[in-house]
């Protein structure tokens, strides 16, 4: 077969299948590692102190708090922020606590999305999330209504995210399992704020993501 | 009071124009070695810098129980990919697709440069903002935008620091690390138009000031070109794990996305993120997750860029595939763990070997990909093969200690395919098995050994002449040997000649019993 006269398509894939005509078979991969549902899960605590150390060492903010006290919490982290965006679908509970402490809210709606320069002009971002990973210190946004789209958590500089206790869990496995119900949704995994080790490899935290990370941790009540 | 301006002797002018070839743009690596060693700040920047990573490294994967189980698992669901590798891309093809976004083939860097340039014209933009990407570089891309009257901003603070230095990249992670943070202030004063008169070393001040640079390139920006760490045949997932936030700008706020990725980063299911994602981190950064990991599939309707492109990349992939002992090269993720254990990286610096990869699997992944000393195939043929190509000299730049080996999070056995290589690179041959090329400086000192020691009387008499060598010398090194012998030299001092024979001696023991 000749690469003159055929697609770039048919070529990579002819020169693919040619070099692997002496291949040996695939081999079954082996899976001894911690696995979703191998490991106990029963401390939630255990798992929510793993969470808060994790997210401090990255130099995060983090907050514990009753499930009644969200709205207060919220309120606090929110604090001289000036303005806030929301996605549309925060739970009623804390939507209000952005005018406890008078900011702005500005709603992001699929209908009358804001500007870049909008979310750019904007104190803060206020969301839930979909699971957070206890052993790495992660928070994962996969854009649902609680969550809104990308660009919310990425322009203002302040990200308030409320995670429950209920959607921490102690390994990656655990969370890819999770997030294995939309896998076609667009995924932000977050660990700490931005960060760049680029100059001597000294750790610099806030580059062009938000500086400031501040996660309000539900505890199961 | 008058200042005189005393110019900028740590930074250098910009080279006029940009190596033909990304893969290979300097000499031998034994004579780039003997430039940049001479660089006592290189050596004191990178002496620091992958001790500090090489220690982070090491407490991060010593944190989890099940490090080598995990690394078996990379491992394993490499070679499975490599096994599989046609039906993987036909599948991936299919899933970004079906998601709504497009998938080009390009079989070398021409072609890709060629398929990007006309995407980024189709969508009317002159300007491209940049994720850092190996696959980009590996084709020169930039260099190829520009001169088709097209920007491209790096925007990873690293790459933002070689481009505006007019520099090459050292480190496949990080780019500048050949630079100290004085130096690196020296080049933002002087070369970023919106630095701030007062700006200190401080890597805060620095970092602060590329973030006000960039803002506005990334509000503006229509169109971003990234890389890909891997992508999901399953599910059309695409990858891109990053620190800064430079990251999510690119892949999130354009309105067309232009990804390049070469083939062999294709992973078959959702759930094999499981095991890269705990590999990658942990040994790239040294952190238990990097900042900022950003996944999506085609395109999300009122969420990121409403059109992606993704470029898969051959460029010499299906040659390194098509050898069965160098093919575990496609097996690198990137994460650049080899780099900072090797000794021989430590010393040399990434610039000595001539390549966007430098370090161990530089050592083996450039040769391959040029298709050094490979008989190549009908479709896609090995370039001439000559050992004393700057590529072919690479495979030595090794002292086979193996810390590469044991560093890397999937296993690729560095050391094995560096031997394998030399091989290839000293004896080429062609497609049928015989022997191409010049004769080397060593095969023909292997042949004049072969008479030699083929013949008692003829070792004896040679054994005679090196001893009267060894008495004229009394124990002196010979640090530079006459040509050709000069070739051997270049990299090694000749060890001190003995002062009698092996037969000599023997005959004075037997004498003394």
């Amino acid at each position: 077969m000749s690469a003159r006269g055929t697609t770039a398509r048919d070529a990579v894939l002819g020169a693919v299948r040619a070099a692997l005509a002496d291949a040996e078979p695939a081999p079954t991969v082996p899976r001894a590692y911690r696995r979703a549902g191998e490991r106990p899960s029963g401390d939630v605590d255990g798992l929510l102190d793993l969470l808060v150390d994790r997210l401090e060492d990255y130099r995060g903010t983090v907050v514990r708090c009753a499930p009644g006290d969200v709205r207060v919490a919220v309120a606090a982290q929110l604090e001289g922020a000036g303005s806030v965006v929301t996605p549309t679908g925060l739970p009623g509970e804390w939507s209000s606590a952005p005018g406890d402490v008078g900011v702005e809210v500005r709603v992001d709606d699929d209908a009358a999305p804001l500007s870049h320069a909008e979310l750019d002009s904007t104190g803060a971002v206020l969301t839930a999330c979909r699971v957070a990973v206890a052993e790495t210190g992660t928070i994962v946004l996969d854009g649902g209504p609680d969550q809104g789209r990308r660009a919310i958590t990425l322009l203002p500089d302040r990200h308030v995210c409320v995670v429950r206790a209920d959607q921490v869990v102690a390994g990656v496995p655990e969370a890819v399992a999770v997030l294995a119900e939309h896998p076609g949704r667009p995924l932000t995994w977050v660990s700490g704020p931005s960060a760049t080790s680029d100059i001597e490899l000294v750790r610099v935290e806030g580059v062009h993501g938000p500086r400031d990370l501040r996660v309000v941790v539900v505890g199961a009540g | 009071m008058t200042t005189t301006h005393l110019g900028m002797p740590t930074v250098r002018p910009k080279p006029e124009r940009e190596p033909e070839d990304p893969l290979r743009w300097g000499p031998t690596f034994a004579e780039a070695a003997h430039g940049t060693l001479q660089d006592a700040q290189l050596r004191t920047n990178l002496r620091r810098a992958t001790r500090t990573i090489r220690d982070k490294r090491l407490a991060v994967t010593a944190e989890l129980p099940d490090w080598e189980a995990l690394r078996d698992a990379g491992a394993a669901t490499k070679a499975d990919v490599m096994a599989r590798l046609p039906e993987l891309l036909e599948q991936l093809e299919a899933s970004v697709t079906a998601r709504g976004g497009t998938v080009h083939w390009a079989r070398d860097a021409a072609e890709a440069n060629r398929v990007v340039t006309d995407l980024v014209r189709a969508a009317g933009a002159t300007e491209v903002v940049k994720v850092k990407s190996m696959a980009t570089q590996e084709i020169g891309l930039n260099e190829h935008l520009e001169a088709h009257g097209v920007t491209a901003h790096e925007t990873d603070l690293a790459e933002l620091i070689v481009q505006l230095a007019g520099d090459r990249p050292s480190h496949i992670l990080v780019p500048a690390i050949h630079r100290n943070r004085d130096e690196i202030r020296e080049v933002f004063a002087s070369r970023m138009a919106d630095a701030p008169p007062d700006l200190t070393n401080d890597p805060r001040a620095l970092a602060m000031a590329a973030r006000a640079h960039l803002r506005e390139l990334f509000l503006r920006a229509d169109v971003a070109v990234s890389g890909a760490n891997l992508a999901v045949a399953e599910t059309g997932t695409v990858a891109v794990v990053e620190s800064e936030g430079n990251g999510r700008m690119c892949l999130t706020l354009p309105r067309v996305l232009i990804t390049v990725m070469g083939i062999e980063k294709v992973l078959p299911s959702f759930t094999d993120l499981e095991v890269f994602l705990q590999l990658l981190p942990r040994s790239s950064t040294g952190e238990r997750m990097n900042p900022y990991t950003t996944m999506w599939s085609g395109v999300t309707p009122g969420d990121g860029p409403q059109e992606f492109h993704l470029v898969l990349l051959d460029n010499g992939r299906t040659r390194a595939l098509a050898d069965d002992v160098g093919r575990q090269a496609l097996h690198c993720i990137r994460c650049s763990a080899c780099l900072n254990v090797c000794p021989v990286y430590e010393r040399t610096g990434g610039h000595a070997y001539g390549s966007v990869y430098p370090g161990p699997i530089g050592a083996i992944l450039t040769p391959q990909l040029l298709g050094v000393g490979s008989p190549g195939s009908p479709d896609s043929p090995g370039t001439a093969p000559d050992p004393h190509d700057p590529a072919a000299t690479l495979p030595f730049a090794s002292t086979l200690c193996g810390a590469c080996y044991d560093a890397c999070p999937v296993r690729i056995d560095i050391p094995t395919a560096l031997v394998h290589l030399r091989e290839r690179a000293l004896h080429p041959v062609d497609g049928d098995g015989r022997a191409v090329g010049r004769p080397t400086a060593t095969g023909l000192a292997m042949r004049v050994a072969a008479l030699v020691l083929s013949s008692g009387r003829r070792l004896g008499a040679v054994s005679s002449l090196v001893g009267l060598a060894g008495r004229v010398l009394r124990g002196r090194r010979l640090r530079h040997l006459p040509f050709p012998g000069s070739r051997w030299t270049l990299g090694r001092d000749a060890p001190p000649l003995p002062t009698t024979t092996f037969r000599a001696w023997a005959r004075r023991r037997g004498e003394r019993s």
